[in-house]
């Protein structure tokens, strides 16, 4: 049998066969040996098994005397009954036929899918944090407050801004409660406002957690260069714009060289700055929104601080704010004072505040993790997270240009933006290419967005890869430029190695099939 | 790609035939061909006022989510209906049976600053490069 590590049996080198190897993509993926895998429920109840023993029922117990007839039934159809090793055997097939940050290359644009170091990961499994109940009084959690106040303090420090929340689920709760808080500073002011601009390289949640806080919304063209310009920002801007959302980088990987300037202009007609923080990777210690004129930023924990991300999570996305909106900010927070955390849980003393966004603190396993970052990184470590994600990324840009139709030459920061029109010639389009990398072993890139580039493959390789994985995956986009040259069927027809292949992505959009129902026939 | 002379056309891909006070609106072959396989389609209910540069629907395709823009402002009086549950006419006859919506303009001098055929080509050519 062949292998594609070249091994051999003895027999087989004695023998002189010719192994035929499979294919072995640029990233090592190959073929393996992989289970179908039936549905749960149809395997039914026919064998019996169960994955427990219960003890038989006491004699006189009847479930209709003890229970209202509403919360009875008489039996359920079909349920299956496994052992626990079919169960235990399922799932971690179905997890074999997964592909994450631990298993390959994620280059997926604008997601920072680096990798989550398991130190993060046992800290936030330590008992005291893992098993503290939210409802704890404040004398019995002291840990857990003094590690939110530690990292409401190092992210405000990180962004350069007064204050931070991090009761938000995610980034775009992030994202909502930054434009609530902008909507309630311009209220208490007696001037309500009506729209917000967003620059057509922003991400959709901005334009959606504007329309949630009841804004219009202003849509502003990116000059030739990819960048927001002063003068486009001024044309839009009147007493009537609460507030403009910017993303430094953009979603081009673009750095917004005009921020002071555009902050001048919104300020002046007294609307603010919201900077959307989902792309603080490529700045992180390097460069603070607080001290360009931003007014309130959502960190993304899943994405900048390396906290899980993608069927991982859940994400975490805090909100950091300049003096001005301090007073807005949701509750809780958690103060210090003399040597005790204490939790403001009551809108008496925080009379301007926005409210309670969700229950609790906020996804208090992130901040574990977050912080744990932050102090095993500290300022040297941030610094040089921005700085690696920024090469490697130029790394990929240099190595990959001339194969790839590169829409911007603006210097790219953390991600870059190819597009699919050298190959388009021949039939094969971004989405034929991003199949095909699969083949080879790698997550495809974003596809298809930003949406101010036609056919745009956005690649963030983030500061976690080293220079052999980024070689294999520029080595992966040669082959299949080369492919798309020779053999365009080959590459429309991926990706071929994955136990589902090639899938009908528009019979699954047009036609989905979101529930099983007993009898049904499963493809 | 096809591009009847007798339509006119917006810069954001719609096409509009005029039929009295009404325009049919739909989008163009060149937008269905952009966006690929179109899976779902929202459209506005007779009687929704629409407005000159402002959507009034959207069409989702397994590439990205576009909204449409009305040519010109007035009231809808007519939805093609049957798209909701058949999208991909739009792909396959985008200016008969791929109609979206009917409007009884308000005011025909929005009407001249449409383009014609040749405008609309020489647009689409110049956004290609």
């Amino acid at each position: 049998m062949s292998n594609p590590t070249g091994w051999k049996p003895r027999i087989e080198q004695e023998s002189g066969t010719a192994a035929t190897h499979p294919e072995v993509g640029a990233g090592g993926a190959t073929s393996g040996l992989a289970h179908e895998e039936r549905l749960l429920f149809e395997h039914g109840a026919a064998n019996g098994r169960t994955g427990v023993s219960l003890p038989p029922a006491g004699g006189d117990f009847d479930p209709e005397r003890e229970l209202p007839p509403e919360l009875l039934r008489a039996g359920i159809e079909g349920l299956p009954t496994l052992g626990e090793l079919e169960v235990v055997r399922h799932f971690t097939r179905l997890s074999a036929w997964n592909h994450g940050i631990d298993t390959g290359f994620y280059p997926l644009g604008s997601c920072t899918m680096k990798y989550n170091p398991k130190s993060s990961e046992a800290l936030a499994r330590l008992p005291g944090f893992a098993n503290a109940h939210p409802l704890l009084p404040p004398e019995l959690a002291q840990g857990s407050l003094e590690l939110m106040f530690q990292l409401e303090r190092a992210l405000s420090e990180i962004s350069g801004f007064a204050a931070t929340t991090l009761a938000p689920a995610a980034g775009a709760q992030g994202e909502l409660t930054g434009v609530m808080m902008i909507r309630a500073w311009h209220v208490a002011r007696g001037d309500a406002r009506k729209r917000v601009l967003v620059p057509d390289t922003a991400h959709g949640t901005n334009p959606a957690s504007c329309a949630q806080n009841g804004y219009d919304v202003v849509q502003l063209e990116s000059g030739p260069d990819g960048r927001l310009h002063p003068e486009t920002v001024r044309d839009a801007m009147d007493e009537d714009v609460a507030a403009i959302m910017i993303t430094s980088p953009n979603t081009l990987g673009i750095f917004e060289a005009h921020i002071a300037e555009i902050a001048e202009i919104v300020h002046a007609k007294g609307g603010l700055l919201y900077g959307d923080g989902a792309n603080l990777n490529a700045l992180l210690g390097v460069a603070r929104p607080g001290d360009m004129g931003f007014d309130v930023m959502q960190f993304n924990l899943h994405k900048t601080f390396a906290t899980p991300h993608g069927g991982g999570g859940p994400g975490s996305g805090p909100v950091a704010v300049s003096e001005k909106l301090v007073p807005f900010l949701p509750l809780p927070v958690v103060v210090k004072e003399g040597e005790r955390y204490r939790l403001v849980n009551d809108g008496k003393e925080r009379p301007r505040t926005i409210g309670k966004l969700r229950e609790f603190h906020g996804n208090f396993g992130m901040f574990v993790r977050a912080l744990a970052l932050i102090r095993e990184y500290g300022p040297e470590g941030l610094k040089a997270t921005a700085q690696l994600a920024v090469l490697n990324a130029n790394y990929l840009r240099a190595r990959l240009k001339d194969a790839y139709d590169l829409p911007y030459e603006t210097d790219s920061l953390h991600e870059v933006v190819f597009t699919d029109k050298a190959q388009k010639p021949t039939g094969v389009t971004t989405m034929d290419l991003a199949k095909r990398l699969i083949d080879h072993g790698f997550h495809p890139p974003t596809i298809y967005f930003p949406l101010v580039v036609h056919g745009a493959l956005m690649i963030e390789p983030t500061e976690t890869e080293s220079k052999e994985t980024l070689d294999g995956f520029v080595d992966g986009m040669h082959a299949i430029a080369e492919q798309a040259r020779t053999d365009p069927e080959g590459v429309r027809a991926s990706p071929r190695k994955p136990v589902r292949a090639r899938l009908d992505e528009t019979r699954a959009a047009r036609k989905p099939v979101l529930r099983w129902r007993p009898g049904m026939k499963v493809e | 790609m096809n591009f009847p002379d007798d339509l006119k056309y917006t810069k954001e891909h719609e096409w509009c035939r005029i039929k009295g006070n009404r325009v049919v609106v739909g989008i163009t072959d060149h937008a269905q061909n952009q966006l690929g396989d179109i899976v779902y389609v929202e459209l506005p209910e007779v009687g929704d006022p629409v407005k000159k540069g402002e959507s009034f629907g959207v069409v989702e395709s397994t590439k990205a989510v576009s909204e449409i823009f009305s040519p010109v402002s007035g009231k809808v009086v007519e939805v093609n209906d049957p798209l909701s549950d058949a999208p991909e006419t739009i792909n396959e006859d985008p200016y008969e049976e791929g109609w979206m919506i009917q409007v009884e303009f308000s005011s025909g001098k929005e009407l001249e600053e449409l383009l014609d055929v040749d405008a609309y080509k020489k647009f689409v050519e110049e956004e290609a490069e």
